[in-house]
Parts: structure tokens; sequence; C-alpha cells
């Protein structure tokens, strides 16, 4: 099992309370420029997306750090920096293909999603269900059913007299 | 949360900016937001001084939780002394710009003097920035923004800002942010355009840091899972405050035609509803800043000039300010409130204007003479709108007129008949709603006694609707409240009690919607108290709220006073209201007109709950009792 972040970013409204229980929860401050989970907005549009760590399996971030402070949680299945050995280098900023990291300037330390030990703040506080902790298999059903009914439905169609 | 947010004060005759923190005695009699807006106004605003002029001030005042916890604390308040009443100029915007300015440590911002040439204002992380604008001046509200964020290579800046209109110093202009939120009413953009002041840019990497971190994450929960329980807020989520016109519809509770009727007489009302717009226009529904209700709709519009633009927020009020003058339906509504936001006008105070000038013209009082050659009928709303709009915003011709407000408008064509001041329909000044007031004493008596004229938004009871059991209601209000809506006792204490909560709200920062203004079970006193104490560590009873909400409306009271001498004579609501009943809707509507007896009396117990005199001026004995009687005390 492995259970993931996932964003609809369609349900998401765009409040921004993500990146606020983000950076209160784990930098105890409210600002959304210290929070893991980041809001890309096209206000013309009315169009936002949430962002965050992907906790990729084959980690840009992981393989680059020259001092291996970048570690598995096994059994959350996610990505940690251990400060005790991390230098700061910011090295895996740059090369997280999703600019998942974030660097706290206040702190003078690179900080990342780390799923807040299984809670996550920004799933708990998302009243909408724009953002979901799940098993990513269970997430893709609904994928899988919506592509299955449109088997059932065009082959109903091509089938019929 | 240390409250760390400043005072700004910004000469823009002079180019110098000060920075002054907020002592803890001062906060503790006006807490932030709208209390200590009003006590700026107060203090920096140059006794009657003009409006359209650099003795007036133009005070940007986020909540003191605005940024916080608290659920829905996106609010910043906008105000000065207004150009369109000669009063306190007071209007209150949603959104993500409070929270920034926050969030770049600054609470309160109070531009004063004015510029020669067009400046913005770059506010970001403790620094305040006086930068030209030449290049902006010209550009509508949404281009504006998004110039300002590409120059400063920043997606993230938060933009309010003025349209055309307000660069025109027309007076019913509004200063306004992001796609939907305005601070509309009381010409807070022609104060701003004055100032040659287009926009002030926020941008905030500071932060807030709330006393009790985790009891504030917790509270907030608690708050929120307790909001979200409400029938309200699941209507809102869906509808919008839009979930009310169906009601009010079909009640005869809506005024069309400037109030002669309250029957929709514009064809088929079904195109007005909001399950029309669904069906058609809306492309999704968005919140502002930490709000889990959202209540913002979105939309494209399908046809006309502006085909395909992106818009947001048709409101309840969108409905019953551009459908009572005959847009009857939602394809020309919209295009009227889009153009209204990229102008920069407010959309309450013109739909009432154009509604008391189309009346004036049906009547024959003015002519085509008089409207630049336009068939002002009812029946060509539609294609009188953009034109009105676009004069209104150039300041040309009956658009002068008409963004001049009920003032003008009134002193403008009273020679061509001595009944004007009878159809332009406004408070103080300020054009009143496309709401039925007359048949509820608590709703008229609200919008004639705002201090900032004609206006729900400062006291309207709307649980005067719900027929709610009187011992509710007594526990509630501190004493014998009718549950009758269409009864006068108790409506003074109903009114007043609404008016000093609503008056905390707009101190905290935190959105109406989200508290009792909608249902008794959303958050009040109690909750606020919590907010306060887990986001700032200060401790405040219910009862010291209360008090601070009798301070800041009293405040207010005091600058209507001094700066437009305002007393009993303008607490009235206009004159139809007590002439002319309506023949449809539900029966207890019908027929009925306010009762000048009663009014009065009703009027004279409002006084004696304020401790104003009965003049409506309040007593020494008030003013010393709310620590009022040293004011201007020039602390900050």
């Amino acid at each position: 099992m492995q259970k993931v972040i996932t964003v609809d970013y369609e349900k998401c409204t765009g409040c921004r309370l993500c990146e606020t229980v983000c950076s209160l929860y784990n930098e105890g401050v409210i600002n959304p420029e210290l929070s893991r989970i980041k809001m890309i907005r096209w206000e013309w549009d009315g169009l936002q997306i949430p962002t965050l760590c992907q906790q990729c399996d084959v980690a840009a971030c992981m393989a680059v750090c020259p001092k291996n402070a970048i570690y598995r949680d096994k059994q959350l299945g996610c990505l940690k920096i251990d400060y005790s050995k991390c230098i700061g280098c910011k090295l895996c900023m740059q090369y997280c293909p999703f600019g998942a990291l974030t660097y706290n300037f206040e702190k003078n330390r690179v900080i990342k999603c780390e799923l807040c030990g299984g809670d996550a703040m920004c799933v708990k506080y998302c009243e909408t269900k724009a953002l979901q902790f799940v098993d990513i298999n269970v997430a893709a059903i609904p994928k899988k059913r919506d592509l299955a009914e449109k088997i059932r439905t065009e082959v109903s169609v091509s089938e019929s007299p | 949360m240390p409250l760390t947010g400043k005072v700004a004060v910004i000469d823009l005759t002079k180019g110098e900016i000060t920075k002054t923190s907020i002592p803890e005695d001062l906060r503790r009699l006006y807490l932030g937001g709208r209390g200590l807006q009003a006590y700026l106004i107060y203090n920096y605003l140059k006794p009657r001084a003009e409006t359209i002029g650099p003795d007036n001030v133009l005070v940007v005042s986020a909540g003191i939780l605005t940024g916080s916890m608290a659920p829905a604390a996106s609010r910043t308040q906008w105000g000065g002394k207004s150009p369109v009443t000669g009063a306190i100029a007071s209007s209150n915007m949603g959104g993500y710009f409070g929270p920034e300015l926050k969030f770049a440590g600054f609470e309160h911002l109070v531009i004063k003097g004015a510029s020669k040439k067009p400046v913005y204002l770059w506010v970001h992380d403790g620094e305040i920035e006086v930068k030209d604008a030449s290049h902006l001046w010209g550009k509508d509200t949404f281009e504006t923004q998004q110039a300002i964020r590409e120059e400063l290579a920043d997606e993230d800046i938060k933009v309010g800002c003025i349209g055309i209109a307000g660069e025109n110093l027309v007076r019913l202009a509004n200063f306004r942010t992001g796609p939907k939120d305005a601070a509309g009413r009381t010409g807070t953009g022609c104060i701003a355009g004055s100032k040659k002041l287009k926009a002030i840019a926020v941008r905030g990497r500071l932060g807030l840091r709330p006393a009790y971190p985790q009891k504030a994450l917790e509270y907030a929960k608690e708050a929120i899972d307790k909001i979200m329980m409400t029938k309200v807020a699941k209507a809102m989520g869906v509808d919008g405050t839009s979930y009310i016109w169906n009601v009010t519809n079909s009640s005869g509770l809506l005024e069309w035609m400037n109030g002669q009727t309250n029957r929709f007489p514009f064809g088929d009302w079904h195109d007005m509803t909001i399950e029309r717009f669904h069906e058609e226009y809306s492309t999704g529904i968005a919140a502002c800043f930490n709000c889990t209700v959202h209540c913002r709709h979105q939309f494209r519009l399908k046809e006309g000039p502006l085909a395909g633009a992106f818009g947001e927020g048709p409101e309840y009020n969108t409905q019953t300010a551009f459908g009572t003058y005959g847009l009857n339906n939602w394809g020309d509504m919209l295009l009227g409130w889009h153009l209204a936001n990229l102008y920069g006008i407010d959309t309450t105070g013109w739909c009432n204007a154009v509604r008391g000038v189309m009346e004036l013209y049906q009547r024959g009082i003015i002519d085509k003479k008089v409207t630049g050659g336009l068939d002002l009928s009812w029946s060509n709303a539609k294609e009188i709108t953009p034109k009105l709009m676009e004069l209104t915003a150039k300041n040309k011709g009956i658009g002068a007129i008409i963004g001049r407000g009920p003032l003008g408008i009134i002193s403008e064509l009273s020679k061509y008949s001595d009944k004007v001041d009878y159809y332009i329909q406004h408070c103080k000044g300020l054009g009143k709603l496309g709401n039925v007031d007359r048949v509820q004493p608590s709703f008229s008596l609200g919008i004639a006694t705002s201090t900032r004229g004609a206006d729900h938004l400062r006291s309207r009871p709307a649980l005067d609707h719900f027929n709610l059991p009187e011992q509710v209601l007594e526990k509630l209000y501190g004493g014998k409240v009718s549950s009758d809506y269409t009864s006068y006792d108790g409506k003074a204490r109903m009114v007043r009690w609404h008016e000093l909560t609503y008056a905390v709200v707009d101190c905290i920062g935190t959105c109406k919607f989200q508290t009792v203004f909608f249902s008794p079970n959303l958050p009040a006193y109690e909750e606020w108290s919590q907010y306060l104490l887990y986001n700032t560590a200060m401790e405040f009873t219910k009862e010291e709220l209360f008090e601070i909400g009798e301070r800041v409306y009293t405040l207010e009271r005091m600058i209507n006073l001094r700066e437009a001498g305002h007393t009993r004579a303008d607490d009235y609501p206009p004159e139809r209201s007590f002439k002319e009943g309506h023949k449809y809707g539900l029966k207890p509507v019908r027929g009925k007109h306010l009762d000048r007896k009663k009014y009065e009396k009703m009027l004279d117990e409002y006084y004696e709950l304020h401790g104003w005199d009965n003049k409506g001026v309040p007593t020494q004995e008030t003013l010393k009792r709310l620590e009022l009687d040293k004011e201007p005390s020039h602390i900050v």
C-alpha cells in the first residue's frame, strides 16, 4: 500500500488554508511563503492548482544530495530530511523536477513535505476534499471506472441497431 | 500572535512615510480594522476637509485577525471622508489583499496629501515605496493588477487599484482587488483618484505568529466544523448570496423600478434565478482567504462585446442592483457587473442612481435633452447599460450626473422639479439597495441609522425573518424583541445589537457571512474571544467586545457629526417608505409602509440605548464612559 496526497484541482477553491495550516504546523508561523504546499494561481482564468512533493521513488533530491541527508521513511513512504547531515547546499531544490522543496529563510534550512507524520494538515483542513491522503491504487480506481464506463457506453452505442 | 502590524502614514504631497507600532491600550479600545480606522480618520482627517482634495485621507485597515487562523479572516476596511455623502467613507473588502498586507508587516495605511503625478505604493516586507504609475493611468482594474505583477516580476503580489472611474474623480468609484472584491461603497476610488494614487501593491514574507500556535490551529478546525454544519454554509457554497433571491422575489420583498412595484415587471423571472446562472454561465465557485464556505461565483461571458471574458462574484446584490432597473437576464446583468468591475464603479450605488434617474425620465421630469439623447425607458435597460456605464466612468454627460450619487443628482436635477428628492432613494446621501425595507421596521431603521448611509452591512438583522422563538431573541439581544418582522417592538434593541456586533466583526477582520449575520448557530462573541486569545494572547470578555463595538459606532457617529453635521434629521429612510405600500407578495407585505409615529418612537428608543440624546448626538456621559471624550488624542 502506498498512500499519497492527491490533488483534484477542479475541487480547489483557492482559499489557501492548506498553505496556512502547513506553515503554522510545521514552521510555527502563518506564512504561505514557508508552506510546503504551494498554490499556483491563474487569477484571470479563475484557476488554481496546489503543488507539492510527489515523494518520488527515484528521487532527484535524494540522488543529488552530497551528504545523503535525504532518506525514505519506509513506514510513511515519504522522503525526509535529516538535518544533522544537511549542509544547506540547496542542490535538492535545484534538481527537483517539480520545484517542490522550499527554503526557510528564517531558520536557514530546506523544508519539504513530510506528510506531517501521517496526518497531513493540508488534507485535514481541506473542506472540499481537493486534497486527499489515499492509497494511490485506490485513488486510481475511479479513473479506471471512467474508462470502463466509456468503453461500455461506446460499445453499447455501436452495437445498438 | 504578537501584534507586530504597524500603522504607516504616507504623505503623498511630501513623499514622506512614517511607521509606528500600535500601543496595546489603543488595541483594547479599538481592536483593529474598522475600529482603529475610525480612530485614524478622526485623528488624521483635517476637520471639514474637502472630500476631493489633499486634506482628505484614505485609510486602509486590515482587521486585528486578518491573515490569522480565525476562519475567513480575509477582510480589509477602506475609509476616509466620503465624496458621495460628505460623511464617513467606510467599505469592507474580502479576497487576499488584507492577509498579504499583514504578512508584509502592516495593518493600517493612512494615505494623506496628494501626488502631482500618478503613483502606486509598493508595500513589501516592512518597506513602502512610492512608484511612478504614469504608464498605468488609463488602464482598467484587471490590466493594472497584472501589469504591476509583471513589472515587479512576482505573480503572488496582491494589488488593490482604481479603474478609470477613480482617475476621473467619479464619486461612485471604488478601490478594488482581484476579479471580484471591492471596497465598493462610499467612493473610496474617488478619494484615491484625487490623490493620483492608482494602486497599492502588497507582498509579504514576514508571516504572522499566533500566540498559541497549536491551540489556534485546533480551534480553527473546531470552528470550521461548526460553521460547515449549518445549512446556510451549505447553501452559500453552492448558490452564494443568491440563494436568497428566489425567496425574496416570490415573497414580494424586491423593489422593482425604483420601488414602484414589488412584483417582477420585466418578463420571465426564471431568467434571473441562480439556477439559470448555473446552467448557462457558471464555471465554478471560489473562496476568499482561509474560507471554507466558498461563495464566489465564477463565470465567463458568452455574448456581447466582452464575450469570453472571465469574471467572478455576481451576488444577490448584483441581481437586486442590475435586475431592478430592467436587466432581466443573467447575460445582461453579468455584462453590467463586469464593466463596473473593469471601470471600478460601485455597482450598488450606480444602479441605485440609474434607477432613480430612470424614474425621473419615466415621469417626464427629465427628457432626452438632459440625458444627451439617451432613451432611459425601463424597457431600454439593456441598450443603455454599457453606454451609461462608460459615460459614468468618463465623467461625461448624464453619466457625470449619475456618478455623483444621490446628493449630486438631487442638486443637479432639482431645477426640473421639486419632486426629484422623493424619487432619488437614499439615506445620508448613500443610495439604497433594491430591497423592500418599508414593510420591516428593523431593516428600515438599520439603513437609516447606518453610519455610512443606506446599507445593509452595517446592521441588517436578517434573523428578524426567521421567526425565532421570543425566548431565543430575548437571550440574544438582552431584552424583549418581537419575532414578527413587521412589528416595531424591540426592533431598536435588535438593530443596535447588530450595529455593534457587525462593528466588532469588521474590527476583527472575519467575513460577516461566517457570523450571527446569517444564523444564530454561526460564530459570535464567544468564538471571537477564543480566536483573539489563541492568535493574539489578548483576552476579551463578551461585554468588553460589545463595548468596543459601541465605541466604534459612536466614534463613527461623531465623525459624521463633525464632517456632515448629521443628527436626527439624517436618520430616516427615504420618504417613499412612509407613503407608499406595495400591492403584491405575501400577505404581511401587502399594503405596508412605515408608520411615522411608530418610527419616531423606535428612533427614540434607539438613541436611548446608544446613549445619544434625542437629536441623535452622543451625550457627554456616553463619550466619557466610552473614553471618547479625549478624542482626537493623537496617540498614533
